[in-house]
């Protein structure tokens, strides 16, 4: 009996330590997105009231142009953002030894991540200027006459997706540094009387051993990467300004798009269905990736 | 980690605002002392607002004013959501682009009673008409003019812009002023505020950006064209930086690096440029060019009572103070163009060095700056159309054709 009025006790502890965590998810996440799924059936006065539109938003979304190009960008944005991963591991794996000053260069690699978004993309927005930028001083050195990186069309959407792997790569390196880290050192004395040298090691026992991190890794950036808006309202701006330049239907994002309909020209049950799709198309990435981890992770 | 911190940040949130919450006023009785709150976007303006709540205050003891400045950037965001919840500030700031939408979703107040409108200029009270009925004062005005560069006039002995000059001396200047190997242009064609360039030359060639009624855009017009055309071609001949040159670095920017000799800007770019180090003892102001006919765009900021504030009795007092003639007095000293007649003497002594009777000369021939009831989503559809006939991926008037579809397509939607 008294096992287990302990039993219900506890429970009720574990309820209690839990409540202000789930309160925050359900009132601050939970609710606006079931909220969101609703409105995203309606149509929204400039300030507030809305009226049921059935499918009406889906289907012009289906054939507005913009949205098809916020999602070219915002995928291939994402898919070149994952050479961030490969990147971290060999960092990590170079500041994974003992040297000098390696906690200075774990702190420089980190910088960027403690760093406002908007003051990285600021500078960054002085670096790529196509006349005074630092970038296009240092290639006219050699002879090169570099492009207008964030106006030009073709060169865009690269030039965000090394803001993005710039600033991302510290905090990846930490997760990596730490999962290797925790691979026991034993394996590697083994590997080293077996005869292995340091590459070996690294293709054998580090590389598979750092596969769930990884897969962690990837999961979380990609899911940030689809998420992507501020750099876009820094480098480009929003609205009418954002249009101004040639080179924003590359720069464009799903959440950017988001931020023009709901917030500029007053289209709050449009921008609701386009952020259901980013949705849609976020849970079904989660979802493939959580397939095929099967095939590449190991567990130790 | 990253969820534990959003989680926290948003319990954060929702402390400061219950915290808020609890921290109103329960002032409500009528002689009471009522405090208003006044929304505006401009630092540089802060002073004289606060200058002009304080002198309102020594007429009116009951009443203080709280001056809250929102940059621009964030104004119009912040001012929307505060409608939505109901929340607006007593008195703000409102402009010729969104105020059809705040009047008819019933946001802003009428005017509680007649007041002499004719004081003001006319474009300006047609602009903040709504349904036939006036809403808020005229606080000031601007109207646009070609800054240009003396010293770069000078070094190419060029003489300065006569007053009645047309197109073709504009052109003319500009091309004699253009020197590549210094990376000098004679000016640029600016494609981020239309107000100061294409609204300008559309009306300058005899075309129109919306008739009259609201209901149909004017882009598929060839004389609309011809005025977007002149921008265009000034590109093509390289007179002005390309697209992409004044995307990273905007034509303001250029001029007060004098990498351009000619800006075509507003009035109320005579503090930025009597300020600034470079321009300062540098520039003047001549009257835009002729085209067609000679027209420049009037625009001017209104003060409006929002139509739920608690106090709209006080509210509308203090709007009445500020379209007086006093309060333009105070403001013509330090802030922008006056919108109240004959106040206007001491904005323009205030830099006697400067031409800027020119300024006031434009408003007998000005246009009103064309709005409808949700400009904003076409201003987008104009960037996004024109910005392909600016960088020279699609020829102006085909441009300029698909733009109208567009604008038709959305007007017909308010």
């Amino acid at each position: 009996m008294t096992r287990r009025r302990d039993r219900i006790t506890e429970a009720l502890w574990a309820y209690a330590f839990l409540a202000p965590l789930a309160l925050g998810l359900g009132v601050f996440y939970l609710w606006p997105v079931l909220q969101t799924a609703y409105f995203s059936f309606t149509e929204w006065g400039a300030f507030g009231g809305h009226e049921w539109s059935g499918t009406a938003n889906y289907v012009r979304l289906l054939h507005d142009p913009e949205v098809g190009r916020a999602l070219t960008n915002t995928i291939s944005y994402t898919a070149l953002g994952l050479v961030s991963i490969p990147l971290a591991i060999v960092f990590a794996a170079l500041l994974n030894r003992r040297m000098r000053g390696v906690g200075v260069y774990r702190t420089l690699f980190f910088l960027p991540v403690v760093t406002m978004p908007v003051a990285v993309a600021m500078v960054w927005r002085w670096l790529y200027n196509g006349d005074y930028g630092l970038i296009n001083y240092l290639l006219s050195l050699v002879g090169i006459g570099g492009p207008n990186w964030i106006a030009d069309p073709g060169t865009a959407l690269f030039a965000l997706v090394v803001i993005g792997v710039w600033s991302s790569l510290g905090y990846n390196l930490i997760i990596f540094l730490a999962g290797m880290q925790a691979i026991p050192a034993d394996y590697y004395e083994a590997a080293a009387l077996d005869g292995a040298g340091p590459v070996r090691q690294f293709a054998r026992i580090t590389l598979p051993l750092l596969s769930p991190t990884a897969f962690f890794v990837s999961v979380i950036s990609v899911i940030g990467s689809l998420q992507l808006f501020d750099l876009v309202f820094v480098i480009a701006g929003s609205g009418a300004s954002a249009r101004a330049n040639p080179a924003y239907p590359r720069l464009q994002t799903v959440v950017a798009l988001f931020y023009d309909r709901a917030f500029v020209t007053n289209e709050r049950g449009y921008a609701a269905a386009i952020v259901m799709v980013l949705l849609l198309i976020i849970a079904a990435l989660t979802l493939v990736q959580f397939r095929l981890q099967r095939r590449w992770v190991h567990y130790a | 980690m990253r969820t534990f911190m959003r989680i926290g940040t948003a319990l954060l949130a929702a402390g400061l605002t219950l915290s808020a919450c609890s921290g109103g006023d329960d002032s409500a009785g009528e002689s009471e002392n009522v405090t208003l709150t006044y929304a505006v976007w401009d630092q540089n303006q802060k002073a004289a607002m606060q200058d002009l709540a304080a002198d309102f205050t020594r007429t009116h003891p009951a009443i203080t004013v709280d001056v809250q400045l929102t940059p621009w950037e964030g104004y119009w965001t912040k001012l929307k959501a505060a409608a939505t919840g109901g929340a607006a500030p007593d008195v703000f700031w409102m402009n010729g682009p969104n105020f059809q939408l705040y009047a008819a979703n019933g946001v802003i107040a009428p005017n509680a009673e007649p007041v002499d409108m004719s004081v003001y200029p006319k474009a300006l009270v047609d602009l903040y008409t709504y349904d036939g009925k006036n809403f808020g004062l005229p606080k000031d005005m601007d109207t646009v003019g070609v800054w240009y560069n003396k010293k770069l006039f000078d070094a190419k002995k060029v003489p300065y812009p006569e007053d009645d000059w047309t197109w073709a001396d504009f052109q003319d200047t500009a091309a004699e002023l253009t020197d590549p190997k210094a990376g000098v242009f004679g000016t640029a064609a600016s494609l981020s505020s239309f107000q100061e360039y294409q609204y300008d030359t559309i009306a300058q060639a005899g075309g129109f950006v919306i008739s009259p009624d609201g209901k149909r855009s004017g882009y598929d017009d060839p004389k609309t064209v011809a005025g977007l055309k002149f921008w265009t071609d000034l590109i093509a001949n390289k007179h002005s930086p390309d697209l992409k040159t004044m995307t990273d670095t905007v034509p303001l920017q250029l001029f007060e690096a004098g990498k351009i000799a000619m800006y075509w800007g507003g009035s109320w770019n005579a503090a930025e440029f009597t300020g600034n180090d470079y321009t300062k003892g540098k520039v003047d102001v001549a009257p835009l060019p002729r085209g067609e006919k000679q027209a420049t765009v009037i625009h001017g900021v209104a003060n409006v009572v929002g139509a739920k504030s608690e106090h709209p009795q006080q509210a509308w007092e203090f709007v009445k103070y500020l379209g007086s003639k006093p309060a333009a007095e105070i403001l013509g000293k330090k802030g922008p163009i006056p919108a109240y007649a004959g106040t206007q003497t001491d904005w323009v002594k205030a830099h006697p060095d400067l031409k800027l009777q020119t300024f006031l000369d434009a408003v007998d021939y000005a246009v009103p700056y064309p709005v409808s009831k949700n400009t904003a989503a076409w201003n987008e559809a104009e960037l996004a159309h024109l910005s392909k006939a600016w960088s020279g991926e699609q020829p102006v008037d085909q441009a300029a054709t698909e733009l109208a579809a567009t604008m038709n397509n959305l007007l017909a939607k308010e």
